[in-house]
């Protein structure tokens, strides 16, 4: 972050001198973003650090009462939250290995010499573009047993996707490899367009492999901008609500985020629901600060 | 990608063109399916093989746009006569059109949350925009202190699960009577938006050169004189994408509509899932309120193609 350009702030200089200073236009410029997202984002939190220590239920209006750490303790001690988090783990996994193996396939295949490649590539990054909610409904048809096109277009007969618990959080996977893909695929195509030309080309006079050139050559100099696209998909694949929401009310596609959403907005266990909030939120700003240092990396390149 | 290409090389070529093209089918499959069932009569829309070829009619359109009931008996000649041509879409499908005691035909509740989802998006890409921008300025022309840190916790704040602020803001607003209306969505999507566009602008206004400022307040221009006639023309490009980036993803927003609002403030994504409910729903109707949804976002993204890549990298990634 230390790339930011800086002008000399001399409150001396002519030009200060006249309208407001620099200093005065700084401080107008960030303290009200900063204050509106402290009033909209901390201070809620904060409120809710506070809640995730009583027994408050917002359905009642019984007091709440001081639990102390309670709530994180019976939190930790349920194996059915575990299990949240195992199945959470699990979808994170097959969703973005699924979303790196097609989007940077493709992208390989799209960094040669392919017609139409801007259109296509347009095109191909659609999906992503679209509300998950919305086209990860229309799904639900894609997948019906009987009048599905996908069963149909692979011969799969009467095959149940959503239906079955085995299978339907690979459903869910494979509608958000087909929206997200085409984002690893955009970040890779920016990483391989970028390698020298004349790096191949020595490699070819030395007559090397394909895949010595791929792993010695290639796979190296994109691994920076790789990287950001899997952490990016894993924080977002770890905080998934819209997709497994909208497909699917099975169980064993209860992700950690729909938990927390039933507890607090159905089951209305309001104090517990903050402790649980919490303990997402400091995964999520774990796996932020691993994304920062990397987005900084690359930017000073 | 060697100079001179082999025979082997064009070979390699062909099958990579070829793969290209089927993956691009694929990925268009999808939406494909969507925008053709929204043509289709009811009947059609659930056929097993699936109906490729057929004669498109807007009757799904009305349908979505209109309230309607089953038939309990046909209608009679002189009435189907004297019905409107899409009143007569509807008596095909088997429904009728519900009117009011006056004769005045029923809307149907999505018109109102197609435009409540364009007064939440718009109003809170304008508010994002417009701050992120003074911010980025700010960040990118002066010595802030704690300036990364400050950059990190901007950023972490739109990392957050949305469940996880929800929680918090459901019940701040329920106090202050802001469930369920336009300005508490507003006020969400701005925070949720702001953090993002303070980083893609202060990346587009560091790539404008200090010295054009520094050149006009030679000249005699005050600081502010010097931001908003020669810096913010010079960032117009980045503001329009950053506020097309905020604004489908305010539209696209699911997860805050559906705990925050349930009927007067309701945006169209939480809307179109509640109406498959149980039982067997009308993919056409679905289809066609997905079809009108999504059409703002396409027409964005051909627009953006060109900066999705920064866009989606926060940033970081200019090419």
């Amino acid at each position: 972050m230390a790339t930011a350009v800086m002008t000399t702030l001399d409150p001396k200089s002519r030009a200060a001198s006249r309208g407001m200073s620099d200093l005065a236009i700084r401080n107008l410029f960030i303290i009200p973003t900063i204050l509106f997202l402290i009033v909209f984002n901390i201070f809620p939190l904060a409120y809710s650090l506070g809640y995730s220590f009583t027994d408050f239920r917002a359905s009642t209006n019984a007091p709440a009462n001081f639990v102390g750490l309670q709530n994180y303790r019976d939190l930790l001690n349920d194996p059915y939250i575990w299990n949240n988090f195992a199945v959470t783990a699990k979808y994170v996994i097959i969703s973005v290995v699924g979303q790196v193996v097609v989007g940077f396939g493709t992208a390989m295949l799209l960094n040669r010499d392919i017609p139409f490649k801007g259109l296509i590539t347009t095109l191909l990054l659609l999906p992503m573009m679209l509300s998950m909610a919305v086209v990860g409904l229309f799904w639900k048809l894609l997948y019906d047993p009987s009048w599905g096109v996908i069963n149909w277009a692979l011969g799969l007969g009467k095959f149940e996707w959503l239906g079955d618990p085995r299978m339907a959080l690979y459903a869910v996977a494979i509608t958000d490899i087909w929206m997200w893909a085409p984002f690893v695929m955009l970040l890779s195509l920016a990483g391989l367009s970028a390698v020298p030309k004349h790096l191949y080309e020595a490699a070819a006079i030395d007559r090397a492999g394909p895949f010595y050139t791929f792993f010695r050559i290639t796979l190296p100099l994109v691994a920076p901008i790789l990287m950001i696209a899997i952490i990016f998909r894993t924080m977002e694949a770890f905080k998934t609500f819209d997709l497994a929401y909208v497909l699917s009310t099975q169980p064993s596609t209860e992700v950690i985020a729909i938990r927390l959403y039933k507890m607090a907005f159905q089951e209305w266990q309001t104090g517990r629901s903050c402790a649980l909030a919490y303990i997402v939120l400091i995964m999520v700003l774990a796996i932020t600060n691993i994304y920062v240092k990397y987005l900084n990396k690359v930017k000073e390149r | 990608m060697a100079a001179v290409q082999t025979s082997g090389e064009r070979a390699l070529n062909k099958i990579a063109i070829v793969a290209v093209l089927i993956i691009t089918i694929i990925f268009l499959a999808p939406i494909y399916w969507i925008v053709s069932t929204s043509f289709k009569p009811r009947n059609l829309a659930t056929t097993i093989p699936p109906t490729v070829v057929f004669t498109p009619e807007i009757s799904p359109f009305v349908k979505l746009m209109t309230k309607r009931s089953q038939l309990r008996e046909q209608p009679t000649p002189e009435e189907y006569a004297a019905a409107p041509w899409w009143e007569r879409m509807v008596f095909d499908g088997g429904e009728k059109v519900v009117r009011d005691g006056r004769g005045d035909v029923q809307w149907s509740a999505y018109p109102s949350r197609f435009l409540n989802s364009l007064i939440v998006a718009v109003t809170s890409t304008v508010l994002a925009v417009g701050m992120g921008t003074f911010t980025a300025y700010g960040f990118s022309r002066f010595k802030v202190k704690g300036e990364g840190d400050l950059l990190f916790f901007i950023l972490s704040t739109r990392m957050l699960p949305p469940v996880v602020v929800a929680i918090p803001m459901f019940l701040m607003y329920r106090m202050v009577g802001l469930t369920d209306t336009h300005v508490g969505l507003i006020i969400l999507y701005t925070a949720f938006n702001l953090s993002f566009s303070v980083w893609l602008m202060k990346g587009f206004i560091d790539e404008i050169p200090k010295e054009y400022e520094e050149a006009a307040l030679v000249d005699g221009y005050t600081r502010m004189q010097a931001f908003f006639k020669i810096v913010l023309p010079e960032a117009a490009t980045g503001i329009a994408a950053t506020a097309v980036f905020c604004f489908i993803t305010a539209w696209n927003e699911y997860a805050f509509a559906l705990m925050m609002t349930n009927r007067r403030a309701q945006t169209a994504p939480p809307f179109i899932p509640s109406q498959v409910g149980s039982g067997l729903p009308d993919w056409t109707v679905i289809a066609a309120g997905t079809f009108l949804f999504l059409l703002p976002v396409a027409f964005f993204t051909f627009l953006l193609r060109n900066h999705l890549l920064r866009g989606m990298s926060f940033g970081a990634i200019r090419k």
